[in-house]
């Protein structure tokens, strides 16, 4: 399998009054074709900046002030904007969280997509309109003709979503980030939006990012798992043995608060205190406030270290191989 | 819509009566307009036949029902001072004010717009700080002074634009019209401008406002991830959002900008309604003002009933409907 993305050492720093703010400090990851990532982490843990910085819309202040972003060899931190504007949309998609907002309130739907093939393939009005209709069709959307006539309040939030998937798989991209997608929705909705995404990305080969602080969404879905923490991947692997056997703390105390039927009647697990302020990171590990197992020695910066194949952990103290 | 629109045009009827009773019950209070009308040397015999003549022997209210049956039947009295109809007055000053208006009311747009725009998107270049510290000039000077500067600087100093009247004018459709011929327009030009520099302020500033208020909306965000080029996104996607609040002020403006144009046209000697209702007013000359408020009432009511309508055109959430 080749390797469609790969980012490395990732620096994205926003440049506020209070300072620098890291909200994405030392990330690497890959994805290979047709591969499912997840990125898990808590609200301001960077998981979302990681998204924007790669497809090239980090607002100011932020900026990418180091790494390489690589899409198939080529530098995506260093490109021209028309040539990042070229691939936006076209060969890298993405989707949003809230599908009540992703789309243009005030433009019909047919609208929002035809300019979207238009964007980045030289057809005619007609042609255009039959794709953003065959696309319509491809997420499930029932008579796709009359609907591309609709304006967005006339979807509901699932539907919305499904336009937008489908907008953002208009040119079978090779990579699809999706930033917490099936949040807003409803359970049975959001399982829907999974299939039907994972259906989309397996026939097409495409690579997924797919950002979430839902353990039990990323569980079913993805290949691989990066857990970030203020802004820093703090372990990653397979997902069947970072979800089986955690080596990081954070990445355990995450797993032990999703409440599942084998542990009815106890206590759920919690990760005492909250994220840390990414403006007055502690020196060290950003998590060893919150950590049982912190010593003295977490106040110097843990490296990256490889315990087995496949798995990073960043933690002077990991867990032993304990089932969660 | 159908229920809507007579809904509506019931109110529109209240309104005008309403207001035709304040008129009635505001200029008896005022003063008798006979003291003003007839010369102090008239004997008696004389003062009661004026007085019967005009009706005002009667008691007020039975004066407004001789008023409201005329009224019904398109009469709005004839003047006391000119003792030509009241319409006819107006009717014949109307154009020169309409024209005035619409003239500004355009010229809000072409410069408020364009530079509410460029503030917004620009807010801490030089040029976008100077914008918006010179609209707070366009809103704070008193229209008169700024009527008077222009006359000083481009038809006393300068001596490139006259400074009163009409001009030439041209007839279309039985009236005559200055933005017909190129002296109507030079004289145009500056009681135009100086009758929008607050409207010019007021668009730019609202502009600027939906502007920075649209601009980190997910939905501009996702256009931009389709890869959609900065002008398509500018002015489809934000500058379609704004226009709704836009075209609100608009609309209501074109309306004061009529009521109010009374001191562009008394500094610029611009002959139009407002110089006939400040003498008719001065006069106690109730004909004129009654009719003259009338259509001023009707022309809000008018404006109000377009703006609505095109609020349905550029937002399709609006819709025209009254819940039972």
């Amino acid at each position: 399998m080749s390797v469609t993305l790969e980012v490395r050492n990732l620096r994205t720093h926003f440049h506020t009054r209070g300072g620098i703010l890291k909200a994405v400090d030392d990330v690497s990851f890959s994805v290979e074709q047709g591969q499912v990532m997840g990125l898990v982490g808590e609200s301001g843990s960077g998981k979302s900046v990681t998204g924007f910085s790669i497809i090239g819309l980090v607002d100011p202040p932020g900026r990418i002030a180091g790494g390489q972003i690589l899409y198939r060899g080529q530098d995506l931190a260093k490109i021209s904007e028309r040539e990042m504007r070229s691939l936006r949309g076209n060969r890298i998609a993405m989707i949003f969280q809230d599908p009540m907002m992703t789309l243009n309130p005030v433009l019909r739907i047919d609208t929002q997509m035809i300019e979207t093939v238009q964007a980045h393939a030289n057809v005619s009005k007609a042609e255009a309109r039959t794709r953003s209709r065959d696309a319509l069709g491809m997420v499930g959307i029932p008579s796709p003709e009359e609907r591309l006539n609709s304006y967005p309040h006339q979807f509901s939030g699932g539907m919305r979503q499904r336009v937008a998937i489908a907008i953002a798989l208009l040119h079978n991209p090779d990579l699809l980030i999706a930033d917490e997608p099936t949040t807003a929705l409803d359970v049975t909705i959001q399982a829907q939006i999974l299939a039907e995404v994972q259906k989309l990305a397996a026939e097409h080969g495409t690579a997924l990012i797919w950002i979430t602080h839902d353990l039990s969404v990323i569980a079913g879905l993805a290949d691989r798992i990066a857990v970030m923490y203020a802004g820093r991947v703090v372990e990653s692997g397979d997902a069947a043995s970072v979800l089986d056997r955690p080596l990081h703390p954070y990445t355990h105390g995450l797993i032990g608060s999703v409440p599942s039927r084998n542990k009815r009647g106890e206590k759920l697990r919690q990760i005492p205190g909250m994220t840390p302020s990414l403006l007055s990171l502690p020196p060290g590990c950003a998590f060893r406030t919150r950590c049982a197992r912190a010593t003295a020695a977490c106040g110097q910066e843990p490296p990256e270290e490889s315990p087995e194949t496949g798995r990073m952990v960043r933690c002077f103290h990991p867990m032993e191989a304990v089932s969660a | 819509m159908f229920t809507w629109m007579v809904r509506r045009l019931f109110q529109a009827c209240f309104v005008v009566l309403a207001m035709t009773v304040i008129v009635f019950v505001g200029v008896h209070v005022i003063g008798n307009p006979v003291d003003i009308l007839i010369s102090p040397e008239a004997d008696q015999a004389e003062r009661a036949r004026i007085i019967a003549n005009l009706g005002l022997d009667q008691p007020l209210w039975r004066q407004y029902l001789y008023f409201l049956n005329d009224a019904v039947h398109g009469n709005l009295g004839r003047s006391f001072v000119f003792n030509e109809p009241a319409l006819k007055l107006i009717g014949g000053r109307m154009p020169a004010t309409l024209e005035l208006a619409v003239t500004a009311v355009l010229f809000s747009i072409c410069f408020g717009v364009p530079l509410g725009l460029y503030a917004g998107l620009k807010p801490d270049s030089f040029f976008g700080r100077t914008v918006m510290a010179g609209s707070i000039l366009g809103f704070s000077l008193p229209s008169f002074w700024v009527g008077l500067m222009l006359i000083m600087v481009f038809a006393v100093q300068l001596g490139w634009l006259p400074s009163t009247g009409r001009g030439q004018t041209e007839v279309l459709f039985g009236i005559h019209w200055s933005f017909l011929t190129w002296d109507g327009l030079r004289h145009m030009f500056m009681p135009a401008l100086n009758l929008s520099l607050f409207n010019i302020s007021l668009v730019l500033r609202l502009t600027r406002a939906g502007v920075r208020e649209t601009l980190p909306m997910d939905y501009i965000k996702f256009a931009r991830a389709k890869g959609l080029s900065p002008a398509r996104v500018i002015f489809v996607h934000v500058l379609k959002n704004i226009m709704i609040p836009v075209v609100t002020v608009v609309g209501l403006e074109l309306g004061s900008t009529i009521a109010f144009a009374v001191v562009t046209e008394s500094v610029f000697a611009w002959p139009g309604m407002g110089k006939l209702i400040i003498d008719s007013i001065n006069v106690l000359d109730r004909p004129v003002i009654v009719a003259y408020l009338m259509m001023i009432v009707l022309l809000f009511i008018t404006i109000n009933l377009v703006v609505d309508i095109l609020y349905t055109v550029l937002d399709p959430r609006v819709r025209l409907e009254t819940k039972a």
